[in-house]
């Protein structure tokens, strides 16, 4: 049984990846997860810099769900290829980094610096975190921006770049176009859905940012709905998520048309998800006789 | 040692009150590595509402007739949905404990003394604790707050043990009116400057506070148990922080379930 996916110029040998910013930087999960068995670790958002992100709290629980404003706390890609990088290498992992900048300058440094680090494998460029006042969102929410940012990481880096792309536009699939065209190797969606819970009892919001991104099993059929559009929209492979939670919810974003997915909140659920998702997914390829996963993508029947 | 995710049997559910309960559970691999002021994250439901874990100090650390690590139980406080499910459990029911996690307690040896103070749901870290120092053959205060009597709960297992109880209720139906950081401070200004006594506190934030202050107020040490909302328990989500002070006086952002819950009063930055 072949497990493995191809994401642009990267082999993945399963097409199972953590969410950024539901993993920490991986390390945080070595005793109790095999790193090398994933199909990437992809790392928390990282600026140039390190980010202070915002006061608690900073979730709130829904139905089926959860609202998150991080505020993207992180330690800066210069400690991270010192800090963590090696560790990471060490155990094998095959490492993703998502890269955040408040302007088009601050995406390409922090990728070129990524470029320069031994064991990075590709980097998921987030323009759409809800979250943050400056960049993120505001690249990923215009589709000039969305070009630009693209086109100029394209020339900063030759490692994969993966664009992460908002739902909170009318039409995913045109960003998906967009970045294509400015020379993504491939797009990942759904990053959270920009929401909001206010306390009744005090009529205060009950995160300290206001607002913060939906995730879970609650926007799983919207963000399966996406990522169908914007597989049939581009040609490069689509990285799927949103509220997966069980081996048939990655195999409904491939089926779907995503060529590999990722995990987030399930996995602060139960973080020894991850072989039983693998297993979850060879018992349905032996049960379909399907060889190779790849062979799943985009096979949706209409 | 690696956290374990036990599908643990519920031994028994003892309703304290409306509102409170313990829960014991079966899980001798968690009780074994257990150490108090740790806690565990419990799944109150096995689909997807409630979602997330909920976070618990480890109450006690329960042994069979042998004396072997058996299991757990946690003081739990019904707020939600999810504690109202816990607070609904009955022997026999399975539950996913993972655990243990956190940074815990560091328990003081005579002739340092320990005592610990607990405001309401806060008395949850210290009966571990309680036999911890007992153990050890340290001296131990309970000083021990809540609205009412009745929302005292434990006085004789405290006592049993050898911990002497100083308790205070807001509507002064036990021990003294008031906060409980007032007995506190009276102990810690009878004592003699040079008597070392280590201060353990759990409970709102106010009160943490407090009991910082006097720590550095009377020169002794404190090791305090923050509560936060907790997503993961493991640093995966960045949800659970606390502020505090590094070495160079610069306050940051950390996980109180990776550096935490246990921090050093003096660390710690109030907002």
């Amino acid at each position: 049984m072949d497990l493995s996916v191809r994401v642009g110029s990267l082999v993945l040998k399963t097409p199972l990846m953590s969410a950024s910013g539901c993993f920490g930087y991986g390390l945080e999960y070595k005793d109790i997860v095999d790193l090398a068995s994933l199909g990437a670790v992809v790392v928390k958002g990282l600026f140039l810099k390190e980010r202070e992100g915002h006061p608690p709290p900073r979730i709130v629980e829904t139905p089926s769900g959860m609202l998150n404003a991080i505020g993207l706390q992180g330690i800066g890609v210069h400690r991270f290829v010192r800090e963590k990088m090696p560790e990471l290498r060490q155990l094998g992992a095959v490492v993703i980094v998502n890269v955040c900048g408040v302007s088009i300058d601050e995406y390409c440094e922090v990728s070129r610096i990524l470029s320069d680090c031994e064991g990075v494998a590709a980097i998921e460029l987030n323009i759409s975190c809800p979250n943050i006042k400056e960049g993120g969102l505001q690249f990923g929410c215009h589709l000039d921006s969305t070009f630009a940012v693209v086109s100029a990481v394209r020339k900063a880096t030759t490692l994969p770049l993966i664009p992460k792309l908002t739902p909170n536009v009318t039409s995913v699939s045109s960003f998906a176009k967009a970045a294509e065209d400015a020379g993504a190797d491939a797009v990942s969606l759904v990053n959270t859905f920009l929401a909001m819970v206010i306390d009744v009892e005090t009529r205060r919001p009950k995160l300290s940012n206001g607002m913060g991104g939906l995730s879970g099993p609650a926007i799983r059929p919207i963000a399966v709905r996406m990522v169908y559009e914007c597989a049939r929209a581009v040609r490069i492979p689509v990285v799927g998520m949103g509220g997966i939670a069980n081996a048939q919810d990655v195999l409904e974003f491939m089926i779907a048309g995503a060529t590999a997915v990722q995990v987030g909140t399930a996995n602060f659920v139960d973080p020894f998800i991850w072989p039983a998702l693998q297993a979850g997914i060879e018992d349905y390829m032996r049960r379909h006789d399907v060889a190779r996963v790849a062979d799943l993508v985009g096979t949706v029947c209409l | 040692m690696a956290p374990v995710d036990v599908d643990a049997e519920v031994l028994g559910n003892t309703r304290l009150s409306a509102n409170y309960n313990v829960l014991a559970f079966a899980a001798p691999a968690l009780a074994e590595a257990a150490l108090p002021g740790q806690f565990v994250m419990i799944r109150t439901a096995a689909g997807t509402d409630p979602l997330l874990r909920r976070p618990f100090s480890v109450f006690e650390i329960l042994r069979d007739a042998a004396g072997a690590p058996a299991g757990i139980s946690i003081l739990c406080k019904r707020i939600g949905p999810g504690t109202t499910r816990l607070y609904d459990a009955a022997a026999g029911d399975r539950l996913r404990v993972l655990g243990p996690l956190g940074k815990p307690f560091t328990p003081v040896t005579p002739p340092a003394e320990g005592w610990m103070i607990a405001g309401g749901v806060g008395l949850a870290p210290f009966a571990a604790l309680a036999e911890a120092l007992a153990e050890a053959g340290t001296s131990a205060r309970l000083f021990y707050g809540g609205r009412s009597a009745s929302d005292l709960f434990y006085l004789d297992w405290f006592e049993r043990r050898g911990v002497r109880l100083d308790l205070a209720t807001e509507d002064g139906t036990r021990g003294e009116r008031g906060r409980v950081t007032v007995p506190l401070e009276a102990a810690l200004a009878s004592r003699p400057a040079d008597a070392p006594v280590t201060l353990y506190a759990c409970g709102p934030e106010p009160m943490l506070k407090a009991v910082a202050d006097l720590a550095r107020q009377f020169n002794r040490p404190s090791q305090l148990s923050t509560e936060r909302i907790m997503g993961c328990g493991l640093g995966g989500c960045y949800s659970c922080v606390v502020k505090v002070r590094d070495d160079d006086g610069a306050a940051h952002f950390v996980r109180s379930c990776l550096n935490g819950p246990v921090f050093d009063g003096n660390a710690l930055v109030w907002e």
